[in-house]
Parts: C-alpha cells; structure tokens; sequence
C-alpha cells in the first residue's frame, strides 16, 4: 500500500515534459545540456586564465610580490569553506536519489550556508584590499616592494575581475539552492524525479572547481621563489 | 490538398491568436517566426546605415556626413548585421524552425530555453539600439583596445552590454540544437541519415558554444576597465592591447562559421532537392561542417598579421587558414558534382543556390589572398578585405538565408510565393551585390583604406558603381519584403510538398500541426532519397 502510493505521487512529480517520449530520455537531455553549459563556462573563465597566464609569464617577480598581500590563511578558509560545501551537495544528491526529502532540504540548507559563509569572506577579503589601496581603480593605489605600479595593477585588475566574476556565479548558485529548498518543500522532487537537484550539483561543483584553481595561482604563487 | 481542408485543420498558426500565445509560446515554429520579424527589423536597421555609408561614398569629399558620424555608422552597420542579424539568422529562424522537424522531434529538446533565447536577443538588441539613439558608437565592430577603454567618448558600454546579452542567446541556441540533435531524434533516425542542414546546424552549435563565452568574457574585461578602471588591456599599465585582439579573434574568426556553416546547410539542401539526387559524397559533406568547426579555432591569428605577432605564429596561422579552405572547397565540390546528371530545376530557391556557389567561391578564394602573410600586409584594412568579408557573408550567408526563406515558405505559411517576382529579384539581388562588391576588390587592391568618409578623386568611378549596386541590392531586398507579405494573403495555396522534397518536414501537412506530426515518424530511407517521394507523387 505504501508502495502504491508511492507509484501515484511517481505520476504526479516524475513532471514529463510533452517533447520527450521518456523520463530517461529527459533525464538525458537535461544533464547533457548542463554539461555543455559548464563547458561554455571552462571558455568564459578561460578568457581570463589565459589573461593571467600571459601576464605572469611577463611579470613573474612582480605577481609574486603581489600574492603575497593576500591573506593566504583566509583563502585556505574559505577553500575548507567551499569543500564542505560540495560535499553536503553531494549529500542533498544522494538524499534526491534515497527520496529523502527532508535530508535533501537539510543538506541543501548547509549548503547555502557554507556559501553565505565564503561569501562573506570574500567580501571581508575584498574590504581588506579596499583598505589597503591595493584596488586598481583607486587614486591611492600603492604595492609595498616594487616599483612596477603598472604590473601590480595588472595583478589585481586580474583578482577582482576573477574573484568577483567567480563570486557572481557562487551568487547565483545561493539563489538555485534557495529555488531547490522551495521546491523540494512543495513535494517536487522524489526517488524518480530528482533531475534538478542534480544538475543543480553539477553547477556547484563546477564553481567550486573554479576556485580550486584560483586559490593556488593567486594566493600561492610565490612559495616556489626564493625569498 | 484543397483549400477547405487547409482552413479547417488545426496547425501551429491558428493555434491561439492572442498576443500572449505568441510573446509566451514553447513551440519551436512560432519562436523561429518571432526571431524571423526581429531578424528582419535589424537587417532594415542594419541596410539603412549600409544606404548611408554608399551615400556618403558617392562623392570623394566627406559632404554628407562628418567623419565622426560616419565612424558611428560604420560601427553601427557592423554591429547590427554581425551580432544581431548573420549570427542568429539561419540557425534562429530555419534552423528553430526545421532542425526539429527533420530529425523527427516534437519540438527542441528545451522549449523553455528556446524562447529565453529570444528573449535575450531582444534585451541585447533594445541595449544596441539604446546606445545608437542615444549618441551612437564609433569603436568600430572590433572594439580595439585602448581606444575602446580608454579614448572612445561614445556608447561602448551600452553596446557592448547588448553583444554580452545577445552572445546568450545564441549560446543557448547552439545548446538547445547540440542536445535536441544527440537525444531527440525519431527512431531510425541515424546521425548519417541525418539531413545536411541539421549537420550544419549542429556543427554550428558546438562553435556557438565554444566560441561565444570567450567574446562574452572579454566584454565584461573592457567592460570592467571602463567602469572600474581596472586594467587588463591597458599598456600604460604594462598590460597588452593586442591580447584583446586575440581573445577578440578567439570568437570572431570562428564567429564568420556560425554565420555561413548554416547557410551551407541549406545549400546543400537546395542542391539536392532541385537536382533531384542525393548530396553527392555525403559523409564528405557532414564531416566538413565538423571540420570547419574545429579547424576554425585555431586560425584566429590571421587577423593579427600586422599587429606585432611574431613570425612563426604568422606562418602557422597562414598554413592553418588555408587549411581550413579544404573542407569548405569540399562542399563547393560536392554540391557541384551533385548537380552532374542531376534533374535541375530552376526555381527561386535554386537561383539564389547557384549564386550562394558562385560567390561564396570568390569570397573563399580571396580569403586565401588575405590568408598569405606577403600578400595581407599589402591588403591589410582596405577594401579588399571588405570586399572579401562581404562576399562571403552577403554573398554566401545572406543568399542561403534567401534561397531558404524561399524554398520553406510554403511549409512556414501554407502559401506560395509568386515565382516570377521571386525570380526577378533573386536577379536584382546577384547583379546589385556584384556590382556593389567587386569594384571594392579593385579599390582595396590600389589601396583605398577602409573606415574612411573621403577619398581622392581617382577612386571615385569605382565608389560610383559600388553606390549604384547598392541601390539595385537594396531593391532585391525590398522586392521580398513586399510579395512574401502579400503572399500570406494572395499566394497560391501550397501542398503539403510542392518541391517533392525528401526530408521529413515535407511529409506533414503545411503549415505544420504543432506537434509536427500526427505520428512520430520512423525513419528506414537515408537521407534525400527521391525513389520514395516518385512514389508518393504517383501514387497521391
């Protein structure tokens, strides 16, 4: 009897779309299309690795110098943060495919609260830098040990633009999560319909891959450089 | 099929009337018509400032305009035609409109999406037309660093907001075709029984989705360096201009594939209908869509050859820029071959292919002049490259739009349009573009610079003429516009296939049901196969 109603709340979430002949089939489609949309955005960030790549290469001595303003303790936080954030999405996933709804939501919760958390970090990061005059458009702007101004603003120029656009996607990502918890609240999401909540997941983790790979090329550039 | 059937049978246009079942419709038809009316207000937005710049060159002395409003109308003109009317042109409009129909699907594989794509269109175009209204942008379509971050006084940011939003809809787009194609075909349905079209589209999709964050990402730098005076591109910082130029060209040289693969796509559809065969070397065919596709990508550099990039990069962007030539001279030569013993006939559609083969030809070929390292820097920013640039995307690209607007409009409407009119100005439309770009080869090669509003007196028979076909072009293009409107009303009624074309789209009835087909169709023929339809034809 539980099994049967299980079957008919099945009919009324599985939310079969009329282009599709199967619930596989949307499945599918809905996973391939967010996976090439991650792909368009390996090119978006692309476009500023390569900035960063170019740049570095030109000015190695003044980019170490510049990193080593940046508070490599919080940054090693906030990547903790970000960490633990993925895996308690990992765990709103299998919650989706147990069918548990509130676990889904719980994790879910935590989620955004790891993300609420590095954001605010961030943006304690950024003040930080504020008060520093270490922000290219600012008149006052001044990097101790070098007499290269130029590059060094090229450094920062390069860690707000890919820090904030990487932030602008973490928001983004709280207002999904926020969307997911809403729904999983209505009854939306079962053992048989879960789609969003996984690529929702997929998203997260890509934003978080990101900054796997800015912590270290911003933060810890100059451990390899003779002090 | 008679007319009382037609008007009583429930199909995607009378689906609804009101204005909400349009601005709000997931039907992939009723989105292609959106963006066909939009697509078509750029186009005319796009062709008067084209009239402006012929009529400012009709005479050597800079008369009509100032050289600060013609730097405005250059960089508008490029901006409306590459951004927001060759980009989404075919894919958007025929490629919404059929992808899913050849393939045998209900519709795309995110409706939702589909129509957020348009709607992004037009948000990017109501910013483009903001800055125009507004006072205008002079940067050129390029937006060049420094001059774009730094020196410009004039809309770059407006502008460069509508391209950022505009790049979205057509990396949705691209998305949608990429996955509607991998997952949404009927049974039966092969990749390789697969039309050519939808290759093209397809091949399309991938460049539209590798291609576009890249120019969306460097938008957002010069957008960053102008509002927050951060310095990417800035060389009084040490940074580089010339980076800019090669992100830039990451996106725009593969930018001019997403605007003719499409229309290739539907030549070869022309090709095979009205020859009456299969695309010759059809596996050829496909495989050059994805090999242009990726070849593409690494050509960029060919744009840089005076900018200080250094020799050897030249030499491998020269040698892969011809390259890439092959697959393209592969299809010339298929579509060619196609036609041998073919059954030709001569209808609208198959004017404007012919004219699509013949120009795309010369604009190809030119393009390997430009592709020579000696021979570019002698041709570098003159007419010359205009010329060439012209060839292939009117001259190509805009051909294939018309030759494809002509051969689906009786599915699209249910209605004919009248063949002798369409003849006459697909022939205003061959001699006005010829007349109006080849005297530009000739003016580029004796050294007229682009981006200019006066010239010496000697340049002027040649400016002349080019005005002049302007005006006839102009006429070929205001010609459809007219009899394709008084054909929704007046035209004959069309079958539901009146070419006795292979592809599915041809076996349901015109205009389509919304769901396109009473039955999803299985597929057990390859694709243009014309034993089958003699059959039908017979036996109908």
């Amino acid at each position: 009897m539980a099994s049967e109603a299980h079957a008919h709340g099945q009919a009324e979430t599985l939310a079969l779309r009329e282009q599709f002949d199967t619930a596989d089939q949307q499945k599918d489609a809905s996973t391939l299309g967010m996976w090439i949309f991650l792909i368009t955005e390996v090119m978006f960030f692309g476009g500023m690795f390569a900035a960063y790549t170019i740049y570095r290469a030109t000015y190695p001595t003044v980019f170490a110098i510049a990193s080593t303003s940046l508070n490599v303790t919080v940054g090693a936080i906030n990547t903790c943060v970000l960490l633990l954030s993925s895996f308690t999405m990992v765990m709103a996933v299998r919650a989706g495919q147990l069918g548990q709804r509130r676990l889904i939501v719980i994790f879910l919760i935590l989620t955004l609260l790891f993300g609420f958390t590095f954001l605010g970090v961030k943006a304690y990061e950024w003040t930080e830098k504020y008060e520093e005059h270490h922000m290219p458009g600012q008149a006052a702007f001044h990097l101790e040990g070098t007499p290269l101004q130029g590059p060094a603003k090229l450094f920062f120029s390069l860690y707000f633009a890919m820090t904030g656009l990487h932030a602008l996607h973490m928001v983004v990502g709280v207002g999904i999560l926020t969307w997911l918890i809403l729904e999983t609240r209505k009854g939306q999401y079962s053992a048989e319909y879960f789609t969003p909540i996984d690529i929702s997941g997929l998203y997260w983790h890509f934003v978080d891959i990101i900054w796997i790979f800015l912590f270290p090329l911003l933060y810890l550039i100059d451990r390899h450089l003779p002090k | 099929m008679s007319t009382a059937v037609l008007t009583e049978r429930e199909h995607y246009l009378n689906n609804g009337y009101s204005l909400k079942s349009w601005l709000l419709t997931k039907d992939h038809k009723r989105i292609a018509v959106l963006y066909f009316i939009t697509i078509s207000v750029f186009f005319l937005i796009g062709g008067i400032f084209a009239s402006l710049i012929r009529a400012e060159l009709a005479t050597p002395a800079g008369d009509l305009v100032s050289s600060e409003t013609y730097n405005k109308l250059f960089t508008m003109h490029g901006v409306i035609m590459v951004f927001f009317f060759l980009i989404p042109s075919v894919p958007a409009t025929m490629g919404n409109f059929f992808l899913p129909m050849m393939i045998g699907a209900r519709d795309l594989a995110f409706p939702r999406i589909n129509l957020l794509s348009w709607y992004l269109l037009i948000v990017g175009g109501a910013f483009a037309i903001f800055a125009m209204v507004a006072g205008g942008v002079d940067t050129g379509w390029t937006f060049y660093t420094p001059y774009s971050t730094t020196y410009s006084n004039t809309y770059v940011i407006a502008t460069a907001l509508g391209i950022f939003v505009a790049g979205f809809s057509s990396i949705l787009t691209g998305l949608n075709f990429i996955v509607t194609v991998h997952r949404m075909r009927a049974p039966g349905m092969t990749w390789f029984r697969m039309p050519l079209f939808v290759w093209s589209n397809y091949a399309t999709g991938v460049i539209q989705v590798l291609g576009t964050p890249v120019i969306a990402v460097t938008l957002v730098l010069v957008f960053c360096e102008r509002v927050f005076h951060i310095g990417i591109f800035d060389p009084q910082l040490g940074g580089d201009p010339v980076l800019f130029q090669h992100l830039f060209w990451f996106y725009s040289h593969p930018a001019v594939y997403i605007m003719v693969l499409p229309g290739m796509g539907v030549i070869s559809e022309l090709v095979s209908t009205f020859a009456r065969k299969p695309v010759f070397g059809y596996p050829f065919v496909a495989f050059a869509s994805v090999g242009i596709a990726v070849i593409g990508f690494l050509v960029w550099g060919h744009h840089l050859f005076v900018s200080g990039q250094s020799v050897y990069a030249g030499l491998v962007f020269s040698f892969l820029s011809y390259f890439v030539a092959i697959p393209s001279a592969i299809k010339v030569f298929n579509w060619t071959a196609t036609l041998y013993k073919g059954s030709i006939s001569y209808a609208t559609p198959m004017l404007y292919a012919f004219g699509f083969i013949g120009l795309f030809t010369i604009g190809g070929l030119t393009g390997l002049f430009v592709a020579a390292l000696g021979m570019d820097v002698h041709v570098t920013d003159t007419y010359f490259v205009i010329a060439h640039f012209h060839y292939v995307m009117v001259g190509g690209t805009v051909m294939a739009y018309m030759g494809g607007l002509h051969y689906w409009w009786p599915k699209m409407t249910g209605r004919m349009y009248p063949e002798g009119w369409a003849k006459l100005s697909a022939l205003f439309v061959f001699t006005g573009f010829n007349l109006t770009f080849f005297p530009q080869f000739i003016l580029g090669y004796l050294g007229m610079p682009r981006r200019y509003h006066a010239y010496p007196a000697e340049f002027q028979v040649l400016h002349v003429a080019s005005s002049l076909g302007a005006t006839v072009l102009a006429l070929g293009y205001v010609m459809p516009a007219i009899y394709l409107a008084w054909s929704l009303k007046y035209g004959p009624v069309a079958g539901a296939n009146p070419w006795g074309a292979s592809g599915l789209e041809w076996q349901t009835p015109s205009p389509p049901p919304t769901h396109n087909f009473e039955e999803i169709p299985v597929v057990t023929q390859e694709a243009y196969d014309y034993s089958r339809v003699r059959e039908e034809i017979e036996v109908g």
